[in-house]
């Protein structure tokens, strides 16, 4: 598959890298930003040292970068950076603009999450999945969380041993 | 009228104010605590202290009995989101978005948010009005739908001077609705031949605008 995925913090970075090993095309786009924080850091700096994939500098909602990172070929779209609302504009040009099917966007108000699924953008608010997550294991309800939980401990296991890549 | 207004920057201090001289109701709503503070002592309580992009305080400002709300923040995809929150959760019969980038006013139109405001628009019309010939003015947006209305002199040396209405390549969407000829409106036909320093109507799909441009100065 091809895929876009734009915002490159912790779990854009490990969704990329995770995908990348697999064996799709991935582009990750993360914005330039100019806050002194984060400039010291080097760009991409969560993605694996093995990634293959392209890496763009630019505005996630803007037409003109997405295009560059390949939306028009796309086949799924994931808009994962810090904020609800550049994620839910983003999801919705790839939706509404590039017409792709596959459109899943980080949203952590369950508010905005809720609202914009049903207009057809497949949400995920942290909030809620993470808080129904450790909820069933205080109630040690183990169906909810066992599949996942040991799906997310072995891909650990693995980045343990994966040395991060500075650009 | 009852407006409410997201966003107590410049831009939203100063409408509100506005608003408020002409007699309607208003709530701002401000994030900043500090900002809705100053605010509420210049306008009086008028003010929510509040997440414009939540549900909730949408509802505290009572979006839902608003004839329209007005995002004006400085962030684009903020100001989207909060006019489709209220358009689709409280039902506001109205919003209007603030787009800071100009290249995101077709990007709003596309996903539902008809009216738009680009400063950067409307000081590049007051400098394209002033300009003294060649002029291609966007005029205005057309409320509810993707158009516009654009204004277009004739100048010496392009295509269309002493041509037919009907001989312009216009995009097919796009329509000649009028003709000012000496400060006389006349009816476009297809047959009618077009001089130089006639200003041309041109209604057309806000994405054609370059289109139109190409048209009528080759």
């Amino acid at each position: 598959m091809n895929i876009v995925i734009v915002g490159c913090g912790r779990v854009g970075g490990f969704l990329a890298g995770l995908l990348d090993s697999e064996g799709h095309r991935v582009s990750v786009v993360d914005i330039a930003s100019t806050s002194p924080a984060r400039a010291e850091r080097a760009w991409f700096q969560h993605l694996p040292s093995s990634f293959k994939g392209e890496t763009i500098l630019g505005d996630g909602t803007d037409l003109e970068v997405l295009r560059q990172a390949g939306i028009e070929k796309a086949d799924a779209f994931l808009a994962l950076t810090e904020g609800d609302n550049r994620n839910l504009m983003a999801a919705q040009i790839a939706k509404k603009i590039f017409g792709l099917k596959q459109v899943i966007a980080k949203v952590n108000d369950p508010v905005r999450a809720q609202t914009y699924r049903d207009m057809g953008i497949n949400t995920f608010s942290r909030t809620t999945i993470l808080g129904t997550l450790l909820h069933a294991m205080l109630q040690d309800d183990r169906e909810v969380g066992e599949v996942l939980m040991r799906k997310a401990l072995a891909y650990e296991a693995d980045m343990v041993h994966e040395p991060v890549k500075a650009r | 009228m009852y407006f409410v207004v997201a966003g107590a920057g410049e831009v939203g201090f100063h409408l509100a104010q506005a608003l408020l001289e002409s007699g309607h109701e208003i709530t701002v709503i401000e994030a900043d605590r500090r900002r809705a503070n100053f605010v509420q002592e210049k306008l009086g309580s008028i003010v929510m202290n509040a997440a414009a992009d939540e549900g909730r305080a949408q509802m505290e400002a009572g979006c839902s009995r608003a004839d329209a709300l007005i995002a004006v923040t400085g962030d684009d995809a903020k100001n989207l989101v909060i006019c489709q929150l209220a358009k689709l959760r409280c039902h506001t019969p109205r919003v209007i978005a603030r787009v800071n980038n100009p290249k995101n006013e077709i990007v709003f139109k596309t996903l539902g948010i008809d009216e738009t405001i680009s400063s950067t628009r409307v000081i590049m019309n007051v400098i394209e009005q002033e300009l003294p010939s060649g002029g291609f003015m966007p005029l205005m947006s057309l409320a509810g739908s993707a158009n516009e209305l654009i204004e277009a002199e004739i100048a010496i040396g392009t295509p269309p001077a002493g041509k037919s209405v009907g001989s312009l390549r216009l995009p097919t969407d796009a329509l000649v609705g009028g003709i000012i000829r000496k400060g006389k409106l006349l009816h476009a036909d297809d047959d009618t031949k077009l001089e130089v320093g006639d200003r041309v109507m041109v209604f057309s799909p806000t994405v054609s605008e370059s289109e139109v441009r190409k048209a009528l100065f080759g």
